[in-house]
């Protein structure tokens, strides 16, 4: 260093000043360790309540019991037992229900979110049905239709259609004015602007109206199998609690539970083809 | 004015009459709001003119009557000799935003004008020309991305291409680099001009930038505000191409002293 008084510390006496930066233990954990410690805490917590006696085993079987069950129940579904047979009607009732739920709560979010006529017209009506308990239609369904699968595709549907509709109809509203303006000064039809411009744009919102809807669809056939007979997943459900054999209650549901994930995930996974350009965030529920 | 002085991009004398408002004024129903009143304007062929105005002076309801997006209160608009009564396929626009639609790529999107007058098929043989005006604008290989990918001043030079796909009399554009940082803007103002000058277009820009609009117009409409009017139209008397390098020369500081002078006085009242 000759040039020392004008420059009294240089950087040269320096190493490479490589630093790491910290991250706390707890947020650099991966997904997959953070899930197993939940469900070890779970069943830990879950053993522990049953096999010291602090609550009845009549009310919480232990986590062996559950899990013996589920071999039981899940050997019954394999084997194409009477089980697979109940779930398979419950799965018709969640399929056609959905089905009938996109049909009619698409065309009414079209309605209701492109014609000011149907905003004026049918968004009242439509809000005032949506607060209603609609489960409280069920014995209604079933006074219409009957003890059959009808009556739960109808409570399915019905509980289905709203998140739909309202879905649809703010989808049809998120385009920006530029969109518009550009959509007016090319020429375009209503028809061409709808189907070119605000179907497309509104994607994201119709998927997440989907997404409420298919958890709907499920709860909506399993109350009406609850509260109208049948020979559906509900009615197993219904006759092993009044049975107190809360084991098969736990199996059954767990089971159940996988039926509902496997229509929210094929919507999740459509959308995911459909809506390419969108991103999609963890846990974003309202687009 | 003196039109014998004005020049177009390359040089020559200044065209023809293209775009036309007579006593243009237009008064919002609703709330009896006097947005703009008694607009005459003429853009010539091969020209570039700014308008440029406080907030409030009508600028952007005077772009909408142009494009046909509105009618008037009053007065007549004529664009090549037809009435504008209704969006026009020789009005090419432009926004703040790209605006580009993301379940399209870039020619996609810059067919869409074509598909949305005349059908897909017409679409399809119009790629050709968007992969040229791709070429023109400098997006040469970026033909089959989507917008995502994407930069701000990439997607507006796409949008530009939208614009001129339909070879369109005239260019609206809407203060359409605000969105952008001051270095991509200047950048992107000369492309604007090259564009421009190979097209042979005739421009009307609306724009908050002074400098902006100095720099690129042959005409400056200074608008004042409540009611909205035309304060005066200022000539812009540089050499064709105008560089960059002009914005530090003390010709260009004294139209754009008196510019703002006249925006003040706008402001008082």
């Amino acid at each position: 260093m000759t040039d020392v008084k004008n420059n009294p510390i240089s950087s040269e006496q320096f190493e490479d000043t490589v630093w790491t930066q910290e991250v706390a233990f707890i947020d650099s954990v991966p997904r997959w360790i953070a899930m197993t410690f939940v469900f070890v805490v779970f069943i830990g917590v879950w053993q522990f309540v049953t096999s010291f006696g602090l609550v009845s085993p009549i009310i919480l079987p232990t986590p062996w019991e559950t899990l013996m069950d589920m071999i039981f129940v899940g050997k019954n579904l394999a084997t194409g037992g009477y089980m697979l047979t109940a779930l398979w009607i419950t799965i018709l009732e969640v399929i056609y229900g959905f089905a009938l739920a996109i049909t009619i709560g698409f065309t009414l979010g079209v309605i209701v979110g492109e014609t000011a006529f149907g905003e004026k017209a049918l968004m009242p009506y439509l809000v005032a049905i949506d607060t209603m308990p609609k489960v409280a239609f069920a014995p209604l369904f079933v006074a219409w239709l009957g003890f059959g699968i009808e009556s739960k595709v109808a409570l399915a549907a019905f509980i289905a259609t709203f998140p739909i509709v309202v879905g649809t109809a703010a989808g049809l509203h998120a385009a920006d004015e530029n969109a518009r303006m550009l959509f007016k000064t090319m020429g375009a039809s209503r028809m061409q602007t709808l189907i070119k411009m605000k179907l497309p744009t509104g994607l994201p919102q119709i998927f997440t109206g989907l997404k409420i809807g298919a958890v709907g669809v499920m709860a909506g056939a399993i109350t009406g199998e609850f509260l109208g007979g049948g020979k559906g997943f509900g009615e197993l459900i219904r006759v092993a609690a009044s049975q107190l054999n809360t084991p098969r209650v736990f199996s059954l549901i767990l089971y159940l539970s996988l039926v509902g994930l496997a229509l929210y995930m094929l919507v999740t996974w459509t959308q995911r083809k459909v809506v390419f350009w969108h991103k999609e965030r963890v846990g974003d529920y309202d687009g | 004015m003196n039109s014998a002085v004005l020049q177009d991009y390359s040089g020559a004398p200044l065209g023809a009459p293209v775009y036309e408002l007579n006593h243009v004024s237009k008064t919002y129903a609703r709330n009896r709001v006097v947005a703009l009143e008694d607009v005459s304007l003429t853009l010539r062929k091969g020209s570039f003119t700014s308008v440029i105005g406080s907030s409030g002076c009508g600028k952007s309801t005077l772009l909408k009557i142009m494009a046909g997006l509105i009618p008037p209160s009053k007065g007549r608009v004529v664009l090549q000799g037809q009435p504008v009564t209704g969006a026009r396929r020789d009005i090419g626009m432009m926004f703040q935003q790209a605006t580009l639609f993301p379940w399209k790529t870039a020619v996609q999107n810059i067919v869409l004008p074509i598909e949305i007058r005349d059908g897909p098929a017409a679409a399809k043989k119009a790629m050709d020309k968007a992969y040229e005006l791709l070429d023109v604008v400098g997006l040469k290989g970026f033909e089959n991305v989507y917008p995502n990918e994407l930069s701000g001043g990439m997607a507006q030079r796409a949008s530009i291409c939208r614009m001129l796909i339909t070879e369109p009399a005239v260019l609206l554009l809407d203060e359409p680099f605000s969105a952008l940082d001051e270095l991509s803007r200047d950048m992107m103002n000369m492309e604007l001009q090259r564009i421009c000058r190979e097209q042979e277009a005739t421009a009307f820009l609306v724009t908050h930038s002074i400098q902006e609009a100095v720099i690129l117009s042959d005409e400056i409409v200074v608008m004042k505000p409540r009611p909205g009017r035309l304060a005066e139209i200022v000539e812009v008397d540089l050499p064709r191409p105008r560089t960059l390098d002009m914005m530090t020369t003390p010709k260009f500081g004294e139209i754009v002293d008196y510019i703002r002078g006249l925006l003040d006085k706008g402001e008082d009242m």
